[in-house]
């Protein structure tokens, strides 16, 4: 609809040509949109109200609807994230073994709480529910790597590799 | 329903009592019918169950659980109880829990007392939850524009999301977060402005607790002390029935009841917000004079004597002939049927006319003439039957937002809907095609459709040959008619006209829509009869889902026309050009002096006549032909050349700001009477608050000035105004205010006290006898394209404003909405002439120039070539750039086609 572009309503400035190929493979798909956030999401990192905008008039389905299923699943994220992302696991055996001291760990080392991201973008840290290698527990997942059996001292020593990482 | 009634009804027992069923209807909804008391939060009858909010819980013999009523198929020989102490348990539970995470604030809740959820507690006897939990901080009420909501005290019944996408089709809303998260919310949590919204108020109407209210009805008084008057919209010419919540004298609020009515409860924002005018304090609320050039405030007495004067001294000096009358679609079919009166009977003219002229005289003319009656042929409800629907030259969606709801509901429930229009007017996005056709050419595109189906054989011939005449000049015109040739003129490829002509030709009953995109133009009457000849020739006619269907712009502009406010026929249309009829109506009204066979002037005449210093005089109800009426220039000349002008009007007017004398008039929330509305139904207007100051009802000034002009009237209310009426009117006859109080609305004709009145037109017969096909082929319209105007400009309405904005831009929150004038363009064009959205530009035609804002690539865009104004604004008056080139046959003018430049200032 909005050819002249002084009305967009998005406030962020991405490229969005870029999602084309994400548009093409599902063209014939009507009921593709998950495979769609998430491919989108894997191109840009997260996604911005202008990508779930440009979802919403290429596919032809109100905005209403795409951003409420980007707002249902927690796989999806509306906001920038960390190039590392630390989930700490908040599972009935992970929180038994520990979570909560874990938890405190890593967010005082990392000086970024549940749910946020670092102000440089090096890390996001996440409360998650059940990982599901409950055998493991309490665990921390760093990137894609999956730390067990972490306790306060463990987990403020992952944290540090992560900032020393961070800054060299 | 019908389809349910011919099915064998079911027996169902509920509660012990043995009731009966129709196949197909809910446990809930049978209960409903039964008086058998069934709570319930999530269900709305306007949309389709949901079964989530678990109140409608009952037990039914053989199923396990407690299955909700809602969701749950009435069977034959089903055991239902509704009230076991089981299922009461489970309610005062669920109760309970909503209110766990409730904002209890019923002190001072908008919602209380309509509260579904402050009724649940009451019933169940919860004064606190026993459930302690984590509550929903979501933060403050969020005040958008005339819609107020508080998440906290929402209870996600989902409602408010259901409507907008299923009655409204705008998606504004969506459940959005998990869990115990979840809340209805727009996208990003932006405002509604934002978003997509309407400001409709249909969610608001829905919701069932206190989160969403109408921001202007807050602190204006509780629910239970207000006082409701149901009447009929004063806005468009749907009719909706509205509840008018009053307190202390003053509007406080509008609804619509659910299941009465043409809208059903829905009411679109004009309806439902755009009452503020009435309490304006810009209101007239005296009578003025014009002494030594300045307008000064009189008593009633004074205004009538020098009105009286007035007027009776042009009579006396230049004849009858050279007064003339502008009756309002706005006012109430007595007081238009009283206007012509005093006109005719009293001063001696037919020199009568209203806004009519400028919407459908082609209709009126045109369907007269192709089957005897200019009115919509079928009903609004008639609507859902039909297969295929052509809408052309209508912005339904918003000049007639409510018949838009029926067409977006049918579409959903699959009816085919086939949108053109110069403009992708927002209907389009629910239709199954939409084509954008050249302004003016739609001739050309009806008769390449005809030419194709009756090429393919899919004309009707059996009822071509049983009901109509005339149709081998139309044969001959059709049958070598070159479709390549009318694809150019109408800007549409050949390929979607073919396809088109497919679509209506093959379905077994296809309706059209058509509105001023046809009707407003110097071949209008021309158009109309192409409409005609296209419903003829499928026999699309007098059968439901069928049919010719003009959507009428006002009110009331149909009840105007049928009384006669028109110059050449007297009321029920029957022709002052014969004696007889004449002279029966002479006597009735016990004129004085006989009156001419001779049609008087139209509108735009009357304007020219005044021009040229002819008519002297004009007495001006309740219009504003300085904004509504084309080529202002030419208007603001005729009036500054009257000797003599009367305006009776709400409000001051640009046209009032040149009268000699204003007499202060009543709006429709304030009288009394009757509307007509588009489909032909007949419905009461019942007064739900006083004038202010000394404002009067028109009816009460019109017998006023005819007492003034030695007439007396005896008239002691609107009922007894309509008793005489419907005795020379045919097709009211059977009309009366007692019918109206118990039956709700009647259609015309109706032509006795047990008519039940007429649903469907030509259903046996045409009124004429045998429809009459017309030869008509496209003529283009006077104002064509050059170097100097490569633009067409075409004219319209904005859903948020009403005609000349006097009601709608004295409301307050409906104003704030679209409060100027601006002119739409397609990008492409911007793009050629460097004109970005927002930007300032000027419109130049051959009848003058407006500087006005651009608007660039938002909804409704039109085609490449075309520009749009709305009409409403004095700001930028789109009719400062029209001209007054006329119908030959109906003397509407072409509106909707003119030649401009656009260019960029600065």
């Amino acid at each position: 609809m909005a050819d002249c572009a002084c009305q967009g309503n998005a406030k962020d400035d991405l490229d969005l040509t870029m999602l084309s190929v994400v548009f093409e493979a599902h063209a014939n798909d009507p009921g593709a949109l998950i495979p769609i956030l998430q491919e989108t999401q894997a191109i840009l990192g997260y996604l911005p109200e202008s990508a779930l905008r440009e979802i919403a008039r290429q596919r032809d389905i109100p905005l209403s609807e795409v951003y409420g299923v980007a707002s249902f699943y927690t796989q999806f994220h509306q906001e920038p994230r960390g190039e590392t992302i630390v989930k700490i696991c908040h599972g009935t055996a992970c929180h038994v073994a520990g979570a909560p001291e874990i938890t405190r760990a890593i967010t005082e080392e990392l000086g970024v709480g549940v749910g946020e991201t670092s102000e440089d973008m090096r890390f996001t840290v996440e409360g998650v529910a059940c990982i599901g290698c409950c055998g493991l527990a309490p665990v921390v997942v760093i990137g894609d790597q999956t730390h067990g059996a972490v306790d306060g001292a463990s987990a403020r020593k992952l944290a540090k590799q992560l900032t020393r990482k961070a800054t060299r | 329903m019908t389809e349910r009634e011919d099915k064998q009804s079911i027996s169902i027992q509920i509660n012990g009592r043995q009731l009966d069923a129709l196949p197909g209807q809910s446990v809930l909804e049978v209960c409903r019918d039964n008086g058998v008391d069934i709570p319930t939060l999530c269900h709305d009858p306007r949309l389709s169950p949901y079964g989530a909010c678990r109140l409608c819980i009952v037990e039914v013999d053989g199923l396990r659980g407690l299955p909700a009523s809602c969701t749950t198929r009435a069977t034959d020989g089903m055991v239902v109880r509704t009230d076991t102490e089981t299922v009461e348990r489970a309610r005062k539970t669920i109760v309970e829990l909503l209110l766990s995470d409730h904002k209890i604030e019923c002190l001072t809740c908008e919602g209380s007392g309509e509260c579904k959820l402050q009724d649940l507690a009451y019933r169940h006897n919860i004064s606190t939850t026993p459930y302690e939990g984590e509550k929903h901080h979501v933060g403050e009420i969020i005040q958008d524009v005339l819609i107020d909501r508080d998440l906290e005290k929402c209870i996600a019944c989902g409602r408010c999301v259901r409507i907008c996408a299923e009655v409204q089709g705008r998606f504004v809303y969506d459940t959005t977060g998990r869990g115990f998260d979840a809340l209805p919310q727009t996208p990003f949590a932006n405002p509604l402005s934002e978003s997509n919204c309407e400001f409709c108020g249909q969610c608001v109407s829905t919701c069932p607790t206190g989160a969403l209210s109408d921001g202007m009805r807050r602190f204006g008084g509780r629910t239970w002390e207000t006082l409701s008057t149901e009447t009929t919209c004063g806005y468009c010419g749907v009719g909706c029935t509205l509840t008018v919540d009053t307190h202390e004298g003053r509007v406080v609020g509008v609804r619509a009841p659910v299941g009465r009515g043409v809208n059903d409860g829905n009411l679109c924002p004009k309806g439902r917000y755009g009452w503020g005018f009435t309490h304006s304090p810009e209101r007239l609320t005296t009578p003025l004079v014009r002494r030594n050039g300045e307008l000064v405030a009189v008593s009633w007495d004074e205004a009538l004597t020098e009105a009286a004067a007035g007027l009776s001294g042009i009579r006396t000096q230049h004849g009858p002939e050279a007064i003339g009358g502008l009756a309002s679609a706005k006012c109430v079919n007595e007081e238009n049927y009283l206007f012509q009166k005093l006109m005719r009977a009293v001063i001696g003219t037919h020199n009568i006319d209203h806004c009519a002229r400028l919407c459908h005289a082609s209709t009126v003319a045109g369907l007269a003439a192709s089957f005897g009656s200019g009115a919509m042929t079928n009903s609004i409800p008639d609507l859902r039957e039909a297969d295929v629907i052509l809408v052309i030259g209508s912005n339904t969606a918003e000049a007639h937002p409510i018949i838009g709801v029926e067409l977006k509901k049918a579409a959903r429930a699959g009816t085919r809907i086939i949108v053109v229009d110069p403009r992708r007017v927002r209907l389009a996005d629910h239709a199954e095609r939409y084509l954008p056709i050249t302004p003016g050419t739609n001739t050309a595109f009806i008769n390449a459709v005809m030419s194709t189906i009756l090429a393919e054989g899919l004309a009707d011939e059996d009822f071509i040959a049983r009901r109509t005449e005339g149709f081998e000049e139309l044969r001959a015109i059709l049958e070598d008619y070159d479709i390549e040739a009318a694809a150019d003129i109408c800007g549409i490829p050949a390929k979607d006209i073919r396809d088109v002509a497919r679509i209506f030709g093959q379905a077994d009953s296809a309706s059209i829509i058509y509105s001023m995109g046809v009707t407003q133009h110097t071949s209008g009457t021309d158009q109309v009869r192409a409409i005609a000849n296209l419903a003829m020739l499928t026999g699309n006619i007098g059968r439901p889902g069928t049919g010719v269907n003009p959507l009428r712009g006002q009110n009331n502009v149909q009840g105007a026309c049928d009384l006669a406010c028109l110059p050449n026929c007297l009321p029920g249309y029957q022709p002052l050009s014969d004696q007889g009829t004449l002279d029966r109506f002479c006597d009735f009204w016990e004129t004085e002096e006989l009156l001419p066979t001779e049609p008087g002037l139209t509108l735009v005449e009357m304007m020219t006549a005044a021009a040229a210093g002819d008519l002297k005089a004009m007495y001006i109800m309740g219009e504003n032909p300085v904004i509504a009426d084309p080529d202002q220039a030419h208007v603001i000349e005729a009036l500054e050349a009257l000797d003599f002008l009367v305006v009776q009007d709400i409000f001051m007017t640009e046209t009032a700001s040149f009268a000699d004398v204003i007499l202060p008039a009543a709006t429709f929330l304030e009288k009394e009477g009757t509307f007509t509305n588009t489909e032909r139904r007949i419905q009461r207007v019942r007064k739900a608050v006083e004038p202010p100051g000394e404002a009067r009802p028109d009816l009460d000034i019109i017998i006023a000035l005819s007492a003034a002009l030695g007439s007396e009237l005896d008239y002691e209310n609107a009922r007894d105004v309509m008793d005489e009426m419907v005795e020379v009117t045919p097709q009211y006859s059977g009309i009366t205010y007692a019918r109206l109080e118990a039956e709700g609305g009647l259609q015309w004709p109706c032509p006795d006290t047990d008519h039940p009145g007429t649903p469907i037109l030509h259903a046996e017969s045409f009124t004429r006898g045998l429809g009459q096909f017309a030869p008509v082929d496209y003529i283009p319209a006077p104002e064509q394209t050059s170097a100097d105007r490569p633009l067409i400009m075409t004219t319209g309405r904005h859903l948020w404003n009403f005609h000349t904005n006097t009601m709608t831009g004295h409301s307050p929150g409906l104003a704030e909405l679209n409060d100027h004038g601006y002119v739409e363009m397609h990008s492409a064009d911007a793009e050629r002439l460097g004109i970005c959205d927002k930007d300032t530009v000027r419109v130049t035609s051959a009848h003058g120039i407006v500087e006005v804002e651009a608007r660039v690539g938002h909804e409704s865009s039109p085609r490449r070539g075309v520009v749009f104004m709305p009409f409403h604004f004095a700001d930028a008056p789109a009719n400062r750039l029209t001209g007054s080139a006329l119908d030959p046959q109906a003397k509407i003018p072409g509106l909707k086609v003119t030649a401009v430049n656009v260019e960029l200032i600065g």
